[in-house]
């Protein structure tokens, strides 16, 4: 069974020379946020997640959360470590103070996050849920709602769940059905929602739902739906806990992975209507539920890295130890890792992994500078950079994971496919990632619809600037291997400025041509992106090897990069030939056809 | 009361050593650091005894170089009150430790020192001891249970074959065993306070205390490395290889 290190001087490059810790140290009220904190912070996140959480992996694949005499039983030793968690102060990191977080930078706060969802990203979905339902009260609650719930889902002492999802409503919200009806100063709402993470358990002793439901009188589509809060147990005026709400675990579904997650459908209103609270105004609860998505969407990417992460460690962990074979160039049997093709599978593990957590920790450092640069034109350009990568770690992060994963069986060979080595739990738990919290088509069409034509590529086409000045001052570097790491990622920036160029023109033709190609381009970006940051750590492991460092360490980055170049980075191209050549036979065939 | 906790800054107990290229010592130039894990013990059960009303102030103490505050500070985190870093880029020997500590000892008057038993590094398991005898005070290593009074302590320590359990007079000594208690996760909340506790830096000459070397190191040298196993046909052949072989039986 593997362990799980979490790897915190990856992490500290990364945050450092790539995603500018000391710039987001720099702005106003983080000045704490510097180098020394986010040691000390990742250093105690990583033994937590390491021996507290990850032991939990795979007892919660094995017992799974059930549903016993209308209970949900979630697997042992979750419960423990639940409350360990949340003793330890950690589920109130990036959490403002005012309610008992410690209000630090995305930055700092995603590498811990990676590091329990590495650990147990069953486990994990728990305090990001609650995370969600206490942001959306955070920007839209009343101050009386903030009062009664903030505190203790910041502490994690209650947690937090988001009900979006109805069986004829996935994809497409606009078709929520759950009611509303007033009452006083309340509604009761009815109706079933299903996808229910964490929706309910025994672990804590509220849960706080978020809730989206139409009123009476609401104009039908995406515009007429509203949100509201239902607590598991309504609270009385003193803020102690009152009556149970009438809201029921109906079942809880059985699924391919994530086993330990309580995945639950919930019926509203099966007798008098659950009590719930209007969260803002009427009506606009989807919109609510949009100013938080970025958030989601990045945490879901970083899923992406983080189970790749722990099958990466777990694959080379094997490979190191399981003898078989003598290996080109050796006398006699060896681990193997000495055998060309298991490095090649390592290395694409590794360096796709080590190129998804630097997009997306400079993502969320893109976050801090568009929440708190002092120049509003500098938040501006911030954020408008952060919409534009959200889809792209969501989307990129996520099917590569599911390629990461899938070479970690394969790396196991016939033990990875028998449950016991472990190695297939984390493709099975990884196979939800690119579903939930938005489909990958729904990521692509996000990014070539609302985040590239409507500006007419404007945000991404600056970006493009930027890679090739990283590139082209990499390059200049002294050493083989810059240039060859520069001509490489020029190549494939021209490829990607090429289809970006070719869909704002096929758009205008007939959007179906473009749209036919959203998710190749998603796949495009998010690799040229990648190979930008892998080119850019390979400078920056330059540096600290120029300055007198002679750890490995740096040396294993510009290899790392070297690799993503050539074995990575070409698909590129493949990339870019879809989007401009293959839509035509996309919408050719007849539906009878199929 | 006062309790005074030396902490050194080690390897990492999970990094595999190495010897550097050339053998002249241990490579830790680029490997992962921490608190000695019996010094963490140490700083654990002066946190138990203060959040027991038992002691008053915790200081923390380290002698090295500047790395050392990360040491420090997590012992702050874990819940110390302040702490004092010895300078020095040397590496010294247990008795030179021993004599600052003595220096440390008259100027923060403390009524308990809690050491680790040993640092995992040098193993010596000598320091602790040597402080006692430098202040006449009496020591009670190897505890796996504390028990503190106002003047006096209830000591259990592990010895060969069992347990003793011994009374001393404070002000002592006490160096901590394995199973004395578990540290605690630090809290993030607890983390971010002790970037705002006291952390003083003071340089070892400032102390007037010879701490150079005794010993020379002649050399140092791997442990050889583990041979191949051998499969025996049946338990007469193991008993054999056992009593003629190994000679373990």
């Amino acid at each position: 069974m593997s362990q799980y290190v979490a790897p915190v001087r990856d992490m500290l490059f990364v945050m450092q020379e790539l995603a500018g810790l000391a710039d987001v140290g720099a702005l106003p009220g983080w000045e704490e946020a510097g180098a020394e904190l986010a040691e000390a912070v990742l250093e105690e996140a990583g033994r937590f997640a390491g021996e507290v959480i990850a032991p939990l992996n795979v007892v919660g694949d094995r017992e799974g959360s059930r549903l016993v005499d209308g209970k949900v039983v979630v697997p042992a030793g979750f419960a423990e470590a639940y409350h360990q968690f949340v003793e330890a102060g950690w589920g109130g990191i990036s959490s403002p103070e005012a309610f008992g977080g410690q209000g630090l930078p995305q930055l700092l706060a995603k590498p811990v996050t990676e590091m329990w969802k590495s650990a147990c990203l069953a486990f994990s979905l728990c305090p990001m849920l609650t995370q969600g339902a206490l942001e959306a009260l955070l920007h839209h609650g009343t101050p009386e709602q903030q009062n009664a719930y903030l505190a203790k889902l910041v502490s994690g002492e209650w947690t937090g769940t988001m009900n979006l999802t109805e069986p004829q409503a996935g994809s497409d919200l606009s078709a929520v059905r759950s009611r509303a009806m007033p009452e006083g100063d309340h509604y009761r709402l009815f109706g079933n929602k299903i996808f229910i993470t964490w929706g309910e358990h025994d672990v804590t002793e509220n849960i706080v739902h978020l809730v989206l439901a139409r009123l009476p009188d609401a104009p039908a589509g995406v515009k007429g739906i509203s949100l509201f809060v239902v607590p598991k147990y309504l609270l009385n005026a003193d803020g102690s806990l009152g009556e149970r709400n009438d809201v029921q675990c109906v079942s809880l579904e059985h699924k391919m992975g994530i086993h330990g997650s309580p995945t639950a459908v919930l019926a509203y209103g099966e007798s008098a209507g659950a009590i719930g609270y209007l969260v803002g105004e009427p009506n606009r609860g989807l919109e609510y539920m949009f100013t938080m998505m970025n958030h989601a969407r990045l945490a879901v990417g970083l899923e992406g890295v983080a189970i790749s992460e722990r099958a990466y460690q777990q694959a080379r962990d094997y490979a190191r130890e399981r003898v078989q074979g003598r290996a080109l160039g050796h006398e006699s049997a060896g681990a193997i890792i000495r055998h060309p093709d298991v490095r090649r599978m390592l290395l694409t593990m590794k360096s796709q992994t080590e190129a998804m957590r630097a997009l997306a920790y400079v993502t969320a450092a893109y976050m801090d500078q568009a929440a708190r640069h002092p120049d509003p034109a500098e938040r501006a350009r911030y954020q408008s950079r952060v919409e534009l990568l959200t889809p792209v770690v969501k989307g990129w992060c996520t099917e590569t994971a599911q390629e990461v994963t899938s070479l970690g069986v394969q790396v196991h060979g016939g033990m990875g496919f028998i449950e016991e080595t472990g190695a297939a739990q984390h493709m099975r738990d990884a196979r939800i990632i690119t579903i939930y919290e938005g489909t990958t088509g729904i990521q692509a069409n996000d990014l070539l619809g609302r985040k590239t034509l409507r500006e007419q590529g404007k945000t991404l086409l600056a970006l493009i600037e930027e890679m090739r000045t990283d590139t082209a001052r990499v390059g200049a570097l002294d050493g083989e291997a810059f240039r060859q790491l520069a001509a490489a990622q020029d190549v494939a920036i021209k490829e990607l400025e090429g289809a970006t160029r070719h869909l704002i023109e096929a758009a205008t033709v007939d959007p179906r041509l473009a749209f036919a190609g959203a998710v190749p381009y998603l796949m495009l970006l998010g690799t040229v992106c990648g190979g930008w940051q892998m080119t850019r750590a390979a400078g920056a492991a330059q540096a600290r090897i120029a300055a007198g460092e002679t750890a490995a360490f740096y040396r294993a980055k510009i290899d790392t990069a070297l690799f993503y170049a050539e074995h990575i980075l070409p698909r590129a191209m493949t990339h870019a030939y879809v989007v401009q050549h293959g839509a035509r036979s996309t919408l050719a065939l007849d539906e009878s056809a199929f | 009361m006062k309790i005074v906790v030396p902490v050194k800054r080690v390897i990492d107990a999970n990094v595999k050593v190495r010897l550097k290229a050339d053998g002249s010592a241990v490579d830790s130039d680029n490997a992962k650091m921490s608190m000695n894990p019996f010094d963490e013990i140490a700083v654990e059960e002066a946190i138990r005894l203060k959040e027991a009303g038992a002691a008053g102030e915790i200081v923390a103490v380290s002698i090295g170089s500047d790395a050392c505050q990360d040491v420090l500070r997590a012992a702050l985190a874990m819940g110390a009150d302040r702490a004092l870093l010895i300078r020095t880029e040397a590496v010294l020997e247990p008795l030179a430790v021993a004599k600052l500590l003595r220096e440390v000892v008259a100027r923060e008057q403390p009524r308990l020192v809690i050491c680790g038993k040993q640092s995992t590094d040098g193993d010596a398991n000598q320091a602790g001891q040597m402080l006692a005898g430098l202040l006449g005070w009496p020591q009670a290593t190897f505890a796996s249970k504390l028990d503190l009074g106002t003047d006096g302590a209830t000591v259990t320590r592990e010895i060969d074959g069992g347990l003793e359990i011994i009374a001393v007079t404070l002000p002592a000594v006490v160096t901590t065993d394995l199973r004395l208690n578990s540290p605690r996760y630090t809290t993030l909340p607890n983390i971010m306070k002790a970037k705002k506790k006291p952390l003083d830096v003071v340089a070892l000459d400032e102390f007037g205390v010879d701490t150079r070397p005794r010993l020379t190191t002649l050399g140092l040298a791997e442990p050889a490395a583990r041979s191949a196993g051998v499969r025996v046909a049946d338990v007469a052949e193991l008993l054999a290889k056992l009593k003629n072989e190994a000679k373990v039986i």
